[in-house]
């Protein structure tokens, strides 16, 4: 009587019921964990709240997320950067729970998120300085005046501005490389607003692109590159960047040409390209606790906010936001929406009042 | 002589075993009188020998379920080509194709959009061009190499290096480009962009080499020694032999391998996305930064992608390009590979 | 007749002919084509050995422990690969269970049943095809079908089937060679003594074939574990600060948090994203290492 040897078929049994186990096992992780979650549906189960949007505000959720989890280890945040208008338009399909934003709310938006059934809450949580930039090895550019910047970025000079005495006739005749902000970016819309006076109205033969780090990245490692990058980026790359301040030729608001620093910011010399920051809370997300503790976390970071490069907002403004949190108002206080050039952080305040 | 087991009655010479008397449970211990061992691993269990009548029937069954899953990776070709092909056609309708084609200017995105895909053609031929100009001439001097001089332990250190090179995650390649390569070259040519098409397309050069090199080398070897061994007899030397015998006759297997080495470089994306830039330009001059179609389908997926848009769309147009100018190469050189097979087999 | 060498020198007159000065110009040439062709190659290691030692001088201060088991910070020293890392293991598991059952049943219906018929040829053909489609291409294929129209979202799920279809032409291909390697004398000892198709691949020849079949799948997983365009455009997100724990959970792979950090131009981010490619690597070098040694452990064992 011969016995079956344990080889051939008892192998293959064992590597199926290995890899049945194991299917097994993930499907139970799977549904176990999946459970209350929807694949691609809103505001995941209880312990993941999502946020997308600008890469101007990034640098702040991120570092408010990254201390909240710190004190709070079984909530989950996950930040994405695919720009202000991005970030919208995944806000009004209820994919997000948080919205940053670096410009107000557009009426096409309002419309999208008013069909969607999805409620916001409008909160400003900073303010930038959005800086030109050059190379550090770039001797010529000391200043640039916005009508300078206008006749670069307008729409006519694509194909046609391509060197910079172009733009000014004292520098020199070599060949101008432009970078900045992507189209779904609320920088973006902002600097066209304030530059060219029409919100989206650009050349499009520049390198452009949702993630500053890649703008830095750019402007730092080719001398003859010029481009618009927020504040905190500048802050966190002093050394690869030189800052070139800003005429915009208006004397009321500060004479002559005027570098980005939170004290420009602030006393609302440095114009036109000041901003402030938001960030929308969806309506059904502002109810459950975990978000209500990590908005909180917001108007608490003030530190955070200057550590990052950007400007906190005042006292007054932080209380009435709050004030509009706890209150759930809904809305945006800018009615036609759209970047509002600027602002100063008194007039935010009679805004959002 | 391979017998077809689906109908026991014929299976094996010997008559069953129960009319023999024997346990039908075990491997038959006698077979026309001789003792038979059972041939290690084979063992015989219960549900060998139960009621033939349903195995047959799970049998066509498991064969149909085999197939299913071979179709499916027809499935995966035809997903491909449905989703690229809907979406096109969308886009299409907004966008006329001579403007997609044959356009100078790509700015989708913004106010003024120009939908002429030719920029990012341009730039993915230009990091290509200069990728080709890196890997075939060094990939296929170090294949005759390696095939027609090296010895045993020279092949023996050099395979596996060059395996090395062609198993490095791409993302790798584009970091040394950036961080490495380009600084480097800077160095030299100070005008060079930081962002530009020189340093990755060198780097995509050597990722491509092994490629090049090994699919060379099963080329030239497939030429038959009597060949080589004719053109020595009449007093050729070993490079004579090699350039002017092997190279000529293995021409097709090698003009396939540099035809899929011309297809992986264009569909390359990391090196070119971490690296090249992200601004379409319709240039020749590889200091400036250029995109690639590869990179701006990934620019594109890094923002949001919202369904139905044209935003949407550009990235399948572009992807449906890549897609039938690497299908085409691939086909191209798969044909050339037959050829050759033929021609020496 | 000696291969491989030119005429000897002692051929021909002492004088110095037109011919053999000719003769001289050839091995020359000869010996200059051999010096060219060894450059080059040493050209190409040298290139393989410039990138280790570029990635382990800028990366390898930053591997430590809280490296490996830290979350991404905003802090690049306080940076660490942990989501990223468990983010490429569970895609590869997951890729794996759903790239293996269909690959390995493709390969048995291409191999043992196929034959020679025209359907097979046309499988054949396609999944040659497809091993050679860009990456890119599945990526968008991925965001098409799983993301939008199967409605997965940007999961687990979706990252692991988009790479499943990646890897299958590999797996595929690969489990074919494996069972054309098991010997035919195993097949028709089993149907001789009255097995049936089936019975015998199942029995016979997938345990014997088993190795080979692991090892390539382990090949395979080693080349999607690098793959980072296919994830991104289906949308693997950028601050992520957990482990996935399902299938439906957002993610993101270790390639992708690497082309995360090259992207940012700080210097101590560059040094993270070295580092982040020393883990990678190892991760490679370690499914390479096992599948090298299943292959040889089973060969002993196996039948031969």
């Amino acid at each position: 009587m011969l016995r079956p040897q344990v080889s051939g078929p008892a192998r293959t049994g064992c590597y199926l019921r290995v890899c049945g186990l194991g299917l097994l096992a993930a499907l139970a992780v799977a549904c176990g964990g999946g459970g209350g979650e929807t694949p691609a549906g809103s505001s995941a189960g209880p312990t993941l709240i999502q946020l997308d949007g600008s890469s101007t505000v990034f640098p702040i959720s991120e570092a408010v997320a990254e201390e909240f989890q710190k004190a709070n280890p079984n909530i989950r945040v996950t930040v994405g950067i695919s720009g202000t208008g991005g970030g919208f338009q995944k806000f009004c399909r209820g994919e997000t729970d948080i919205s940053d934003a670096s410009r107000p709310i557009r009426p096409a938006e309002i419309e999208t998120c008013q069909k969607a059934g999805i409620e916001y809450i409008e909160l400003p949580i900073a303010y930038d300085g959005l800086a030109v930039v050059v190379n550090p090895k770039n001797t010529w550019a000391t200043s640039v005046t916005v009508a300078e910047l206008k006749t670069l970025w307008s729409p006519d000079a694509q194909g046609k501005v391509l060197r910079w005495n172009q733009v000014r006739p004292s520098w020199p005749n070599r060949e101008i490389r432009l970078f900045g902000a992507g189209v779904d970016s609320g920088t973006y819309d902002y600097f066209t607003e304030a530059i060219v006076g029409k919100e989206g109205a650009s050349r499009g033969d520049f390198t452009s692109s949702e993630d500053d780090n890649v703008l830095v990245q750019g402007v730092s490692s080719d001398e003859l590159a010029l481009g618009f990058i927020p504040y905190a980026y500048v802050e966190q790359n002093k050394d690869k960047l030189k800052i070139a301040p800003v005429d915009d030729g208006k004397a009321d608001n500060g004479s002559g040409p005027i570098a980005p620093s939170s004290d420009t910011v602030r006393n609302g010399t440095y114009q036109p390209l000041s901003r402030p920051l938001f960030i929308y809370v969806a309506r059904k997300a502002a109810d459950r606790p975990e978000v209500q503790r990590f908005v909180d976390a917001y108007f608490g970071a003030s530190a955070l906010i200057r550590e990052v490069g950007y400007v906190e907002l005042t006292p007054q403004i932080y209380d009435l936001a709050k004030k509009h949190f706890a209150e759930r108002k809904v809305g945006t206080a800018f009615g036609a929406g759209g970047s509002q050039v600027g602002l100063t952080l008194e007039q935010l305040l009679t805004r959002e009042q | 002589m391979t017998l077809r087991p689906s109908d026991p009655s014929r299976a094996s010479g010997s008559p069953r075993a129960e009319s023999r008397g024997e346990d039908p449970r075990v491997a038959p211990s006698h077979v026309e009188g001789r003792h038979v061992s059972t041939p290690p691993g084979v063992a015989v269990r219960p549900s060998n020998t139960e009621p033939r009548r349903g195995t047959r029937k799970i049998e066509v069954l498991i064969e149909w379920g085999l197939f299913a899953c071979a179709l499916l990776s027809i499935g995966t070709t035809i997903g491909i080509i449905a989703v690229l092909t809907i979406e096109t056609v969308a886009f299409l309708e907004e966008v006329p194709i001579s403007e997609f084609l044959f356009g100078t200017e790509w700015t989708p995105l913004f106010a003024m959009p120009r939908f002429g895909v030719l920029p990012l053609v341009m730039g993915t031929l230009l990091v290509s061009a200069i990728a080709m100009l890196v890997a075939l001439p060094m990939g296929l001097l170090s294949a005759v190499y390696l095939s027609e001089y090296a010895g045993e332990r020279l092949r023996r250190v050099v395979k596996p290096v060059l395996e090395i090179l062609a198993g490095i995650p791409t993302v790798v390649y584009g970091y040394f480009a950036l961080l490495f390569v380009t600084p480097l070259l800077q160095r030299v040519m100070p005008d060079l962009a930081g962002f530009n098409a020189l340093g990755p397309g060198i780097v995509m050069g050597i990722m491509i080499l092994p490629l090049v090199s090994s699919l060379s080398e099963d080329a030239m070897r497939g030429v038959p020694r009597g060949l080589r061994e004719g053109s020595y007899a009449l007093g050729a030397t070993k490079m004579q032999t090699s350039v002017r015998v092997v190279v000529p006759a293995a021409f097709s297997g090698i003009t396939a391998a540099f035809i899929l080495a011309v297809s992986r470089a264009i569909g390359e994306t990391m090196i070119v996305a971490i690296a090249a830039g992200q601004q379409p330009r319709l240039t020749a001059d590889p200091t400036k930064p250029v995109e690639t179609m590869t990179a701006y389908i990934v620019q594109v997926s890094l923002g949001d992608t919202p369904q139905g848009t044209l935003e949407y769309r550009t990235i399948f147009a572009v992807g449906m390009l890549l897609f039938v100018g690497t299908f085409l190469l691939n086909l191209v050189s798969a044909w050339l590979r037959e050829r050759f097979r033929e021609e020496y087999a | 007749m000696s291969t491989g060498t030119s005429r000897p020198s002692n051929i021909g007159p002492a004088v110095a002919t037109p011919e053999s000065r000719e003769l001289a110009l050839r091995r020359v040439a000869d010996v200059a084509f051999q010096v060219l062709a060894l450059l080059v190659l040493v050209v190409a290691l040298a290139s393989l050995a410039t990138l280790i030692w570029d990635i382990v001088s800028d990366g390898a201060g930053t591997v430590s422990w809280n490296f490996i088991t830290g979350f991404s910070s905003r802090r690049a020293s306080q940076a660490g690969i942990w989501h990223a890392l468990t983010g490429s293991v569970f895609v590869i598991i997951v890729t794996a269970l759903i790239a293996v059952p269909i690959g390995v049943a493709a390969a048995i219906y291409l191999e043992e049943y196929g034959g020679r018929s025209v359907g097979a040829r046309i499988i054949e053909l396609n999944i040659t095809n497809l091993a050679a489609v860009p990456s890119i291409i599945y990526g968008l294929l991925g965001l098409g079908l799983f993301v939008r129209m199967m409605g997965m979202g940007r999961s687990v799920l979706a990252g692991a089937s988009t790479l499943a279809l990646l890897v299958l032409p590999v797996v595929i291909l690969s489990t074919r060679e494996a069972l054309r390697a098991v010997p035919k004398t195993l097949r028709e000892g089993s149907y001789a003594l009255g097995a049936t198709k089936w019975q015998t691949i199942w029995h016979q020849v997938l345990p014997v074939a088993a190795p080979g079949i692991l090892t390539g799948l382990i090949l395979a997983l080693s080349r999607a574990i690098g793959e980072t365009a296919p994830l991104i455009t289906i949308g693997a997100v950028t601050f992520v600060t957990f482990a996935p724990d399902s299938i439906w959970s957002p993610f993101t792979v270790l390639p992708i948090q690497i082309f995360n950090w090259v992207s940012r131009p700080q210097v101590e981010f560059h040094a993270n994203a070295a580092a982040g490619i020393l883990v990678l690597v190892a991760l490679l070098l370690s499914m390479n290492a096992a599948a090298i040694w299943l292959r040889d452990r089973y060969q002993k064992r196996g039948l031969s």
